[in-house]
């Protein structure tokens, strides 16, 4: 059977008729035409299709329909404001195009929205070591590109944007020198 | 197609259950979604995910006890467990990666009952029981009956996991876990263990000692309890433990590790437990 | 140091598809929507070796929506043209891989494509396949190198070797070499083992086609849309201009995307034509992982003849590289590995061999470093083990043997300029600080063993030895009417940053903001054929070909503007000049603007012979050094990498920033490589082909990396950039290696080094395999 499923997507509401087993990854990429989110391996391993399900990171590979109804989703599209042709980026969103955090971009929508939630959960504020929280929160998004970093960069300089970011490992990203000697 | 229903509280839950006993339980899916399309389209889908009723840590007594639906977020951010249950709060955050944590629950990974399910070690270490309900009623049974064999379980086809209870150890017993994973994070155990060492006077009275990954289904390993019951938490107890340990598992090789690995870790393990339990 | 107008070169400027690819905006090829579109799968091949029997459709199924293709009863040799096809193998260096494999032929590896279902929908796709049986025949495999050298089942030619080469310097014969080895005082002498590595790109494969008026349209993800052109030529049997292949955003390649989107064109292509509708194929993660290429498996024999005083006599390596069961890319890969296998160091007399085997394994192929990680893992655990058993500080050591201009390498190229060696040892002995502690506790109460490694090589940018002169590779920018300049090359960012940093270079030659600047997506009707994205040449050949085709455009712009007197900025006068040749008739124009194209053009004094592998190998090498701190729990045998610091000579970082991207991420791929991925055989089949099994490292299984951009400008590179793309694959693992004999005092010569190796080796008796040289 078909099932009508109701819920809110990027603040605002979807309502989808499908198979409750079908995944939400593909209900956001083929109902909704919500491309952002990607699929790299369908085992939930990878952590390229992380939507917030309820505001929290969850591999959308792994989520049924059925599950989705009367709760709110967001994808890497809902993350910045603004149009589309003029986008405001989320700070992490920002950062990562300002430090490189983001080549091939195919694990970029899982990791801006893991780390948009980093942000938002003040998780880094007052870590002893934030690098190394950025590492263990991030642990579920897998970058074959970047060798992780200058996503750490990235997201350390949107989650604590005051100051706590100017002792980022070797960290020059986007500053414009890198280190070049 | 497929059928769906989603109940809001146990009884509902259990009624579904017992009406569609072909249908799939799903929790957080963090199993029985991996690789979905490549999957059989279940009959119909009994989805426990909405039942606030299955969810929640709460103290009963001297017992904490977790609603099946309890994920491993729930248990990494819970005061109770970090004070009572460290270790299986230890546990959780190993379990895969946040993502996964967010989703996968207690009695997902109780009814799967995988070798490598990552709790599964900590409650034989805890002693923990569960709460198994029916339309026959509910009946309690202590966790370390109910892993049967590869994946199986003594629940019955009508019958739902509704809570874990885990009594909460004494001051005189040590807590002590280790998952040794194929990486740092998002990795499957290769070799599991969580011990309880009650000590008392630097002797030990008594151990549970719970292994993943080293077995078709989680275990306790009885000899190796045996020879620590009544030692002293030194050297010589720990090498005793370790070759206990020897003659009670056979771990296989597979694509993730070597039998022999797994034993040497394993033991390794154990020893560590028993001398760091001296130590406390 | 930069100029006033244009500045971009040198400056971090953020990423020109960065934008696009935070905000889920980017298109990659499964985010096409396309009417009509179906969906296609493989039926494969379950037998490492046998024949294909047949294909038993369950007549219980219905197949009236469902397309399958086998090889048979296609119509192969009529031509596109014809409505039928041309030859039925996968055209890259040889025509020994079929794109199916037809009944009744033999087939080669598990995995291996026998036939095509394509429906509607992907799950009825997959239904469809669940339903068709492919009838085989085992025969006996050849699952090892030294079965596939014994040659007792023969899988290509009589000796079942691919290639080989034999690379002398300083002797003529067999007997001088062996002379020259006894005249040393000493001979370590060991074997190393490297395992297969998967790319493990994010994207999956995915390709799609479509047949438009006698035109097959290809798009996909892939880093060469003139290899695929080429396959499909010889597939279709048509004319160039009768396939189309347009490169679509690349979520990754490695070496992964070189040429395996060959095969699947050709069978998006097969379905398309069978179909009469658009074709997607989009791989599976398991199928991905079983099925294409991964970096080849090898053995290295490395015989290191030293003398008294440290400086060494005589080098001879035997290189082995399993092929798998087709040639593929095969060759180019071994020469590579050969031509590096004696490492950056200074020696009279060298001996290389190098064979390629074929085995009943699924071909392996290209994979960032190409050959040459392998063979550096083998020389790098040699000069650490000399270094060992000499007593010499392990950068003492290289330091006093690397090679430095005026010094000739194994080829008997002389080195002339921008040899790293002096900067990059200076910049990683700065950066090194003190070793770290070695015994500890961890925090589960563990003992822990540290230890450092050192490992120093070079890395040859640009394709190998005249092959650039054949590829004859060109680039075209174009000044528009609309004020941009168009860059039009077949080079395919894959999110190595190749757009930016071309957009970087044509602003700085046309003396132009780097926002004018475009770089379309590569479609071959419509940009030059630059050459394969490979080999570390983007940026030094094809970004130099952007480079002088801008700033001959610039010149030209400027001279036509001078005499007509326009004054203005650049776009301004290009705008005059085409409005002026439009009222000539516009003959001149090239898509609506002004262009120029060059074609590569060879540094002087470039010589190499190929039938004798002497000379220039390569027209510049990068150079780099690696310093690796290792921690090993003692308890679970398992490996934390404490440090990791990489210094690497790129000439010139064009973009600092996407430069460190580079390195990093080849330096993570390297640690990985070195003690976390293993792709497991079991009889020919990839046993652990999941995301879940066959793993790579995640953000919380590596240091954070301390990255040093050394530069040692190339006077033929665009503003003294030279290839980086690979080099920081090269050297990493074999730092490992050495680090873990530091900590552990026992030889560890095969790859990956897995916590169940180690245990191994520090077992009674124990031993890592190989064997190991000297190392006390």
């Amino acid at each position: 059977m078909s099932l009508l499923v109701t819920f809110g997507v990027n603040g605002q509401i979807a309502s989808v008729e499908v198979s409750p087993w079908k995944r939400l990854l593909d209900v956001l990429r083929e109902d909704l035409h919500l491309t952002g989110t990607k699929e790299g391996c369908g085992e939930g391993e990878c952590g390229a299709c992380t939507v917030l399900l309820d505001g929290v990171p969850v591999n959308s590979c792994l989520v049924a329909a059925g599950q989705c109804d009367g709760r709110a989703v967001t994808t890497v599209e809902g993350l910045a404001r603004g149009s589309a042709a003029e986008p405001l980026l989320h700070a992490v969103q920002r950062e990562l195009v300002a430090r490189g955090g983001a080549q091939c971009g195919i694990c970029t929508p899982g990791i801006a929205v893991c780390a948009a939630h980093l942000c938002e959960s003040g998780a880094l504020v007052g870590a002893s070591d934030p690098r190394a929280k950025v590492r263990e929160l991030l642990a579920g998004n897998i970058c074959r590109c970047t060798g992780y970093q200058l996503v750490v960069d990235a997201v350390i300089a949107a989650a604590l944007p005051d100051g706590e970011s100017a002792e980022d490992g070797a960290g020059d990203g986007g500053r414009g020198d890198g280190g070049a000697r | 197609m497929t059928g769906y229903l989603r109940p809001t509280s146990l009884a509902d839950a259990v009624a579904a259950r017992a009406a569609h006993p072909d249908w799939l339980v799903l929790a957080g899916g963090t199993d029985l979604m991996v690789n979905a399309p490549h999957r059989p389209v279940p009959a119909g889908i009994v989805d426990l995910w909405g039942c606030a009723e299955l969810r929640g840590i709460a103290r009963d007594g001297e017992t904490l006890r977790l609603g099946a639906g309890t994920t491993w977020l729930d248990v990494v951010q819970s005061a109770l467990v970090a004070a009572h249950a460290p270790i299986l709060g230890a546990a959780a955050r190993e379990i895969g990666a946040p993502q996964i944590q967010a989703r996968g629950t207690i009695g997902g990974n109780v009814a799967t009952s995988s070798p490598v399910g990552d709790s599964l070690p900590v409650l034989l270490a805890l002693d923990a029981t569960l709460g198994l309900a029916s339309p026959r009623g509910r009946r309690v049974v202590p966790y370390r009956d109910f892993a049967t064999g590869y994946r199986t379980t003594s629940l019955d086809a009508d019958e739902l996991i509704a809570a874990v209870v885990v009594p909460v150890p004494d001051a005189a017993t040590r807590l002590s876990w280790r998952k040794v994973g194929t990486r740092a994070a998002q990795s499957i155990s290769k070799v599991m263990a969580a011990a309880a060492i009650h000590v008392e006077d630097g002797v030990i009275a008594w151990a549970r000692f719970g292994l993943g990954a080293v077995a078709a289904r989680p275990i306790r390993a009885a000899a190796a309890e045996a020879a620590a019951a009544g030692r002293p938490a030194d050297e010589a107890t720990a090498r005793a433990v370790a070759d206990a340990l020897a003659g009670e598992i056979r771990p296989i090789t597979d694509v993730r590790s070597a039998a022999d690995y797994r034993l040497e870790v394993a033991q390794a393990l154990l020893v560590r437990f028993v001398l760091n339990a001296g130590r406390s | 140091m930069h100029t006033p107008s244009g500045g971009s070169v040198g400056k971090s400027l953020p990423r020109v598809d960065g934008v696009a690819k935070v905000t889920g905006a980017a298109h990659y090829l499964d985010d096409l929507v396309v009417p009509r579109l179906r969906h296609g799968v493989t039926v494969r091949s379950t037998v490492a070796h046998g024949t294909f029997d047949g294909l038993d459709l369950d007549p219980a199924f219905d197949w009236s929506q469902i397309t399958v293709v086998t090889a048979d009863h296609l119509g192969w040799g009529q031509g596109l043209a014809a409505g039928g096809l041309g030859q039925n193998h996968i055209a890259m260096l040889d025509t020994d891989q079929p794109a199916l494999v037809p009944v009744g032929g033999r087939i080669k590896h598990v995995d291996e494509p026998l036939a095509l279902i394509a429906a509607p929908t992907r799950a009825l796709a997959l239904a469809a396949r669940a339903h068709a049986r492919p009838r085989q025949t085992a025969q006996p495999a050849v699952l090892a190198i030294d079965d596939a050298l014994r040659a007792e089942v023969k899988l290509y030619g009589d000796d079942n070797v691919f290639k080989q080469f034999l690379i002398r310097k300083g002797h003529a014969t067999d007997d001088e070499l062996e002379a020259a080895m006894a005249g040393a005082d000493r001979v370590l002498e060991g074997t190393y083992h490297t395992g297969a590595q998967e790319q493990m790109y994010i994207e999956p494969q995915a390709m799609m086609a479509t047949l438009d008026g006698g035109i097959m349209r290809i798009a996909g993800s892939m880093q060469c849309p003139y290899y695929v052109h080429k396959a499909m030529k010889v597939l279709l049997g048509c004319d160039a201009e009768q396939v189309v292949v347009t490169q679509t955003v690349t979520g990754g390649g490695f070496g992964g995307k070189e040429e395996y989107p060959s095969m699947l064109a050709a069978h998006c292509a097969l379905l398309a034509q069978a179909s009469g509708a658009p074709v997607k194929m989009v791989y599976d993660r398991d199928a991905d992982i079983a099925a294409t290429t991964k970096r080849h498996p090898s053995r290295v024999h490395h015989r290191l003849g030293l003398r008294a005083d440290g400086t060494i006599a005589a080098i001879d390596v035997d290189v082995i590289f399993d092929g798998g069961a087709y040639l593929t890319l095969s060759p180019v890969v071994l020469s590579r590995g050969v031509l590096h296998a004696a490492g950056p160091y200074r020696c009279d007399v060298v001996r290389v061999r190098g064979r390629a085997v074929a085995t009943n394994h699924p071909p392996h192929g290209a994979f960032r470093g190409f050959g040459a990680p392998q063979t550096t893992f083998a020389y790098e655990r040699q000069l650490a083990k000399a270094a060992r058993v000499l007593g010499v500080a392990p950068w003492d050591h290289r330091d006093r043997l690397a090679l430095r201009p005026g010094d000739t390498t194994a080829t008997g190229q002389v080195l002339e300029r921008s040899v790293g060696t002096d900067d990059v040892l200076r910049a990683i002995r700065e950066a090194a600080g003190p070793p770290p502690t070695r015994d500890g506790t961890n925090r589960h109460g563990a003992p822990v063993r540290r230890g450092r490694g050192h490992a120093f090589y070079f890395h040859g940018a640009g394709f190998t030895g005249s092959g650039e002169q054949r590829l004859a590779g060109r680039a075209t920018v174009v000044a528009r009417p609309d004020g941009t300049f168009e860059v039009l090359a077949s080079s395919t960012d894959m999110g190595q940053g190749a757009i930016t940093i071309f957009t970087q270079l044509a602003a700085e030659a046309l003396g132009v903001p780097p926002e004018q600047v475009r770089v379309p997506d590569p479609a071959t009707d419509h940009v030059p054929d630059s050459g394969p994205t490979v080999a570390s040449r983007t940026c030094m050949v094809v970004g130099g070909l952007v480079d002088r085709a801008a700033r001959t455009l610039r010149l030209r712009v400027e001279a036509w503007a001078d005499a007509a007197g326009i004054k203005g900025d650049l776009a301004t006068r290009a705008a005059a000049m085409i409005a002026a040749m439009i009222e000539r008739g516009g003959g001149d124009l090239v898509g609506g603007g002004v262009a120029e194209t060059v074609q590569y053009e060879p540094p002087p004094g470039i010589h190499w012979d190929d039938a004798t592998y002497t000379g220039q190998a390569y027209p510049c090498y990068g150079w780099a050094g690696c310093l690796v701190d290792v921690e090993v729990d003692l308890d679970t045998r398992e490996v934390s990498l404490l440090r990791c610091v990489h210094a690497v000579d790129v000439g010139r970082a064009i973009n600092p920033v996407i430069v460190r991207g580079q390195i990093e991420g080849g330096t993570v791929q390297a640690l990985g490589w070195a003690v976390l991925e293993s792709v497991v055989y079991r009889d020919g089949k990839v046993a652990n082909a999941s995301m879940t099994n066959c793993i790579v490292p995640t953000f919380a299984d590596v240091p954070d990396l301390e990255t040093i951009i050394v530069e040692c400008p190339y006077p033929y590179g665009p503003s003294g950039a030279k290839g980086v793309g690979e080099i920081p694959m090269d050297g990493p693992a074999a730092a490992v290696a050495n680090a873990l004999e530091d900590a552990l005092g026992v030889p560890f010569d095969r790859l990956p080094i897995l916590p169940e190796d180690i245990a191994r080796a520090l077992r009674p008796g124990g031993g890592a395999g190989g064997a190991g040289g000297g190392a006390a």
